[in-house]
């Protein structure tokens, strides 16, 4: 019933992580992601039919923050940020072309 | 604590308590820049062999203890930490000082803002010495994942310290600093201070605020304190403690005089020990320790119950899925174009993205990123990653259920001692023990503080772990003050 985590999936994987994996590398990562399914299976154990997701911990405590006033405040300094950049104009960040002509 | 054999070079030096140093800046019997300078000395001697520090901040330090030791000339009253040397994990950002996060791929970045953290311990006249060494974006737990090398355990420098703050750890452990701050996903504060002898704390999530922490798994992730001894640990949560503006998930629950709580004696509270935590692959003399611990607590007045938590099996598996599905997200920022190590030559912006995140991050990191996205993607999301926040909320709920019979839970920290740098313990059962130890309070957001609780008879460091409900922290420094006190 588990389908087995195929070499096409690391490769899927890789690609949204923007990551690039060696072929060494890929049989590491094919073990680790089959791992995966049995911690899956282990929490199949459990009946969660009636079980919200709890993504916040904070909801538990019913701690609502209130929010604040859209209004415009300063911000970071534009010049002292772009100093981190790896490369720039001052203005905006340089990159190679996106696409291949 | 039984002495270290004379064959281990012990750099083990127990920092002045907080109040003592502040009465002596105020008195004017100290300056806080003698401090500071005397701090740095001992950093430049002992650091090479411990590798804590990655930065010193020693301008901004300098600063900091010449206004308060122009308020003390002046008589006027000092702030609550005022000349107090603190160290800062590399994962919170100082203005203008570097913040790597132990990782290549931020290698000279040097951020535009402090974190909020930061900010309230220099308003209370801390003096920040520098940015110490983690595990790479906190994940690790033997600080052997840091791009800039491993920290070495002061106890032992041939050991691991812990991680992923064993840096912050190991500062306090060695004198480096007075105290330190940390952070703790899924046991990053508490079992470093367990394996260097000194006090940790994890606040409840929400306590402290998250802005200024480079995020790792932005609903577990906690910043909390280390420290020389309970009462300083409490101290320093006060002030770095509270609401923020800028972290929608920091809570508005009132900030709490905590070393004030600390004082109060333990008599009358129920303990509760959970009968999962003291299963095979806990090391005989660790359990020997904190049973003695236990004992203290019983000859203190507590009344000390046997409770279960028989869900706990299962926080491993929720763990993995939520913290690395957090990760692969938190960490997607990280790609070259706007901070951080950009890889030369790519000809594609798809190229340069893989590139730099291929050649900036170390192998774990990775791991977890492709574990994350696997969990996150499509076909996938449901299965995985939400069906472990819900067995999340089943956990959560367990422990709710457990403090409406007992005010804390004891457990040992860590199954095993610190183990020898390069040699992960090779027993899979201590490895899943140590995991299930920490996670679990992870995942449910509860409080908790390390103490240190005797040693094995090598004279390694043993911590017992006494957690306490959301935002109780009070009830967890009271028992580890009576621990504190039995002197195991």
């Amino acid at each position: 019933m588990t389908a087995k985590v195929t070499v096409n999936d690391v490769q899927r994987v890789a690609e949204l992580a923007h990551l690039e994996l060696t072929p060494d590398e890929s049989v590491h990562m094919l073990k680790d992601l089959n791992a995966i399914l049995d911690y899956v299976a282990e929490l199949n154990e459990l009946n969660t039919d009636a079980v919200a997701p709890l993504a916040q911990v904070s909801e538990l405590e019913n701690f609502i923050s209130t929010p604040r006033p859209d209004a415009l405040v300063p911000s970071l300094d534009r010049a002292t940020v772009m100093l981190q950049a790896p490369e720039s104009n001052g203005t905006f960040y340089k990159v190679p072309k996106v696409i291949e002509r | 604590m039984s002495s270290v054999t004379s064959t281990v070079e012990s750099f083990v030096e127990k920092p002045k308590r907080l109040g003592e140093l502040r009465a002596e800046i105020a008195a004017g019997r100290t300056r806080a820049a003698d401090l500071a300078a005397g701090y740095y000395e001992r950093i430049e001697k002992i650091n090479p062999r411990l590798n804590v520090y990655l930065s010193l901040t020693r301008e901004r330090a300098l600063e900091q203890a010449e206004r308060v030791d122009a308020l003390a000339a002046k008589g006027d009253p000092l702030p609550p930490l005022a000349g107090i040397p603190v160290g800062i994990k590399d994962v919170l950002v100082m203005k203008g000082a570097p913040a790597t996060a132990g990782s290549k791929i931020l290698k000279g970045y040097q951020p535009p803002y402090d974190a909020t953290s930061v900010t309230k311990l220099e308003a209370a006249g801390a003096v920040l010495l520098g940015k110490i060494n983690c595990d790479e974006f906190a994940m690790g737990s033997s600080n052997e994942n840091s791009a800039y090398g491993p920290v070495h355990n002061p106890v032992d420098p041939e050991r691991v310290p812990g991680g992923s703050s064993g840096g912050s750890a190991a500062a306090v452990a060695a004198n480096m600093a007075v105290a330190t701050l940390g952070t703790d996903t899924g046991g990053s504060i508490r079992q470093p201070a367990s394996f260097c002898g000194v006090v940790g704390v994890l606040p409840t999530y929400g306590r402290v605020s998250r802005y200024g922490l480079i995020a790792f798994a932005s609903s577990l992730d906690r910043v909390g304190p280390f420290a020389g001894n309970v009462r300083d640990a409490a101290t320093l949560l006060s002030v770095i403690a509270g609401p923020d503006a800028r972290d929608a998930t920091s809570s508005p629950a009132p900030v709490e005089d905590y070393a004030q709580e600390s004082d109060k004696p333990a008599e009358g509270l129920r303990i509760g020990v959970p009968e999962e935590y003291f299963a095979e692959g806990l090391d005989a003399e660790v359990r020997a320790a904190i049973e003695k611990g236990i004992d203290a607590l019983k000859a203190a007045g507590c009344t000390i119950k046997r409770v279960s938590l028989p869900h706990t099996k299962y926080a491993i598996p929720t763990y993995y899925l939520v913290a690395t599905a957090e990760a692969s997200a938190n960490l997607a920022r990280f790609d070259g174009v706007r901070y951080g190590y950009r890889s030369p030559e790519s000809s594609t912006l798809a190229d340069m993205y893989s590139h730099s995140r291929d050649e900036g991050f170390g192998a774990e990191v990775k791991r977890r990123i492709l574990l994350g996205t696997y969990a996150l993607s499509a076909g996938y999301y449901d299965a995985y990653y939400l069906k472990a926040q819900k067995v999340r909320r089943l956990l959560a709920e367990e422990f709710l259920r457990a403090f409406n019979e007992v005010d804390a839970i004891v457990t040992p920290t860590s199954p095993i001692p610190a183990f020898k740098i390069g040699e992960k313990s090779g027993d899979p059962l201590a490895m899943y023990l140590a995991d299930i130890y920490t996670v679990t309070a992870s995942l449910a957001g509860i409080c908790g503080v390390t103490v240190p609780c005797g040693a094995t008879t090598a004279g390694l460091p043993v911590g017992m772990q006494v957690l306490g409900a959301h935002f109780k922290e009070s009830n967890a420094f009271r028992v580890a003050r009576a621990v504190e006190a039995a002197k195991i």
